[in-house]
């Protein structure tokens, strides 16, 4: 599994696929050094135990083998993955959330969750601050606030942090509805400006919707430890994307002659902006909350018929 | 390929009499569905509802034979199935929907389901699409202007429209018209110039009336599930079916019309590209 993410982060990010035995050095102290992460020990005792693995593990050959159990090669398997929290109702962690009858699975086979304040209580601020670990994905829900110190901090921390930087819900993505802040509210009327990641950090892929459903999330994943990057393209496309709202839909849709009148726009919009009148979508401004699930759903912007095909077996 | 894939093709009509007087064609769309309800395959299906307003189709859910039969006939305007799935599911409580579609609504429903962004646990209740052979669409304004201008009617004298043999067709209490097909171009909408899908592809079952004789549909069930319905409500005796005519007026016209939309399709897109218009991003 880790193989087929490390390989589509290297596709990703244009580079060379290490040499093996690298890879498996590599591999070994990441693996290590989660483990210790995930014992949870007070840090000081954390951080000699993972130095001596790493000793360890840098000293001689066998010794890399002795200590590659089957314990930590199960858990370097699968993807670290940080659930940071900026400016959103947490409406996509609670959509993850919602994949009950797969959640557990997800969360004890196929990935390994080790930064978010509120999946698990690892956060870099505040009494039981702990230093942000490296992360293979960080999923960032909420649009971040410019001026909240600890939220551009943090966000600019997990570019450094993590292979892959996902804009997790509409939110992140396009502002949604921050975008209607003006300030002016408590706790802090003086934050006012939410905008889209984006516009402070190179984001990897985005996956819109408010909130991105449950389904989406667990697709996501699966593809993600599978390095099914066919499925993820869409994702990709869409990470430096401005597709927000109805009037997006009018411009980029029916203003370029493309509508077809089907009526997925509607179907997909949360918050009933939209309806078809005169079999085309006729979009209520007072109603949008910019998600751009309108657009996002479009036949007309992109389609996927590899992939529909590939699921109806055709 | 000019038929996408299919598991077979075949020529076939509903052997219920009450829909053969209500149906377009052969009622495959209305005999699929009623024998779909009736073995809680689905438990409704959204399909094109008459309103008030004479040729002006509404969505509507139907969960019964009596619906389904209210709401059969192939209405040549835009019914937008896709904006009622999501009130059957959470209003209605349906687990298992049907519906009904032209190409282009198929593919956005097929792209929900494939990618079901903010469509929270709706893509998955779709159980049945039933694709529907489509040429082009009219905006509703359309059929007006050229059966008022051309056909010197209304819309609230027509009883029925149909295309066959070159021409546009009304019924009205004065007998039938025919408008040759060439008079009505230009009047489709403008979306439907760059679609290249005439027998949607798609779909878990497609239907339509070309290559076929009066009082009889082609069918290309498609998909594992969409193959299992048809031949069941075979079975059942539900539905007849006879050898596809491979001829002229058959498969070779079918093929024919379906090769010439591709390649209109294509020569538009052509025509968009060179004056740098945006196309669908093809995945």
């Amino acid at each position: 599994m880790l193989e087929g993410l490390k390989k589509w982060f290297n596709k990703l990010l244009g580079r060379e696929a290490k040499p093996d035995a690298e890879d498996e050095k590599a591999k070994l102290k990441d693996s290590v050094q989660q483990v210790v992460e995930a014992e949870s020990k007070p840090a000081e005792e954390a951080k000699k135990a993972a130095d001596a693995a790493k000793a360890e593990a840098e000293s001689s050959e066998p010794n890399i083998e002795e200590s590659s159990t089957q314990e930590v090669e199960k858990v370097a398997d699968k993807p670290r993955v940080g659930y940071i929290h900026m400016s959103g109702c947490t409406g996509d962690g609670m959509s993850l959330t919602e994949n009950y009858d797969i959640l557990s699975t997800v969360l004890t086979e196929m990935i390994d969750i080790v930064y978010g304040t509120t999946l698990v209580d690892v956060w870099t601020e505040g009494t039981f601050a702990q230093e942000m670990p490296e992360m293979d994905v960080a999923l960032i829900e909420g649009s971040v606030c410019l001026q909240d110190e600890h939220s551009i901090k943090e966000l600019l921390e997990v570019r450094e942090k993590a292979g892959l930087v996902v804009a997790f819900g509409s939110c992140a993505m396009t502002g949604c509805f921050t975008r209607y802040s003006r300030g002016g509210q408590l706790a802090q009327p003086k934050h006012e400006s939410f905008v889209p990641i984006s516009n402070l950090v190179k984001v990897d892929a985005a996956i819109p919707g408010c909130p991105a459903s449950p389904e989406i999330i667990a697709k996501t994943i699966v593809a993600l430890v599978n390095g099914d990057m066919d499925y993820l393209t869409p994702m990709l496309n869409m990470a430096a994307c401005d597709l927000a709202c109805g009037c997006d839909l009018q411009t980029s849709v029916v203003n370029k002659a493309l509508c077809c009148g089907c009526g997925t726009c509607v179907l997909a919009c949360p918050t009933r902006a939209l309806e078809m009148v005169e079999g085309r979508p006729s979009h209520n401004k007072s109603r949008c909350i910019k998600c751009g699930a309108c657009s996002t759903h479009c036949p007309r912007t992109w389609f996927p018929a590899e992939r529909v095909k590939k699921d109806l077996g055709l | 390929m000019a038929f996408g894939t299919y598991k077979e093709v075949v020529c076939a009509r509903s052997t219920d009499k009450d829909i053969q007087k209500v149906s377009q064609d052969g009622g495959i769309v209305t005999a699929l569905f009623a024998y779909a309800l009736e073995e809680n395959i689905i438990e409704g299906a959204i399909v094109a509802g008459d309103t008030e307003d004479p040729w002006k189709p509404e969505p509507t859910i139907a969960l019964s034979r009596e619906d389904l039969l209210a709401a059969a006939g192939t209405k040549y305007t835009f019914s937008p199935n896709a904006i009622k799935i999501k009130e059957a599911v959470r209003q209605n409580g349906l687990e298992k929907i049907g519906t009904v579609g032209t190409p282009c609504q198929i593919m956005g429903l097929r792209k929900m389901q494939s990618y079901p962004f903010s469509t929270r646990f709706v893509a998955d209740k779709i159980k049945l699409m039933i694709g529907i052979f489509c040429t082009e669409n009219f905006p509703r304004d359309s059929l007006r202007t050229f059966i008022d201008g051309k056909l010197h009617s209304s819309l609230a004298a027509t009883t029925k429209m149909d295309i066959g043999k070159g021409k546009f067709w009304i019924d009205t209490v004065d007998g039938k018209q025919g408008l040759k097909i060439k008079e009505t171009h230009g009047y489709e909408q403008a979306g439907c110039n760059i679609c290249r899908d005439l027998v949607a592809k798609y779909a878990d079952v497609s239907t339509g009336s070309i290559g076929s004789a009066d009082g009889w549909s082609t069918v290309f069930p498609r998909t594992e599930g969409g193959n299992e319905v048809f031949q069941a409500a075979v079975e059942a005796g539900l539905i007849e079916t006879k050898p596809m005519d491979e001829g002229k007026f058959g498969l070779e016209l079918l093929e024919k019309l379906a090769n010439n939309k591709a390649d209109k399709g294509n020569a538009e897109r052509e025509r968009r590209l060179g004056l740098g218009l945006p196309l669908p991003q093809e995945l």
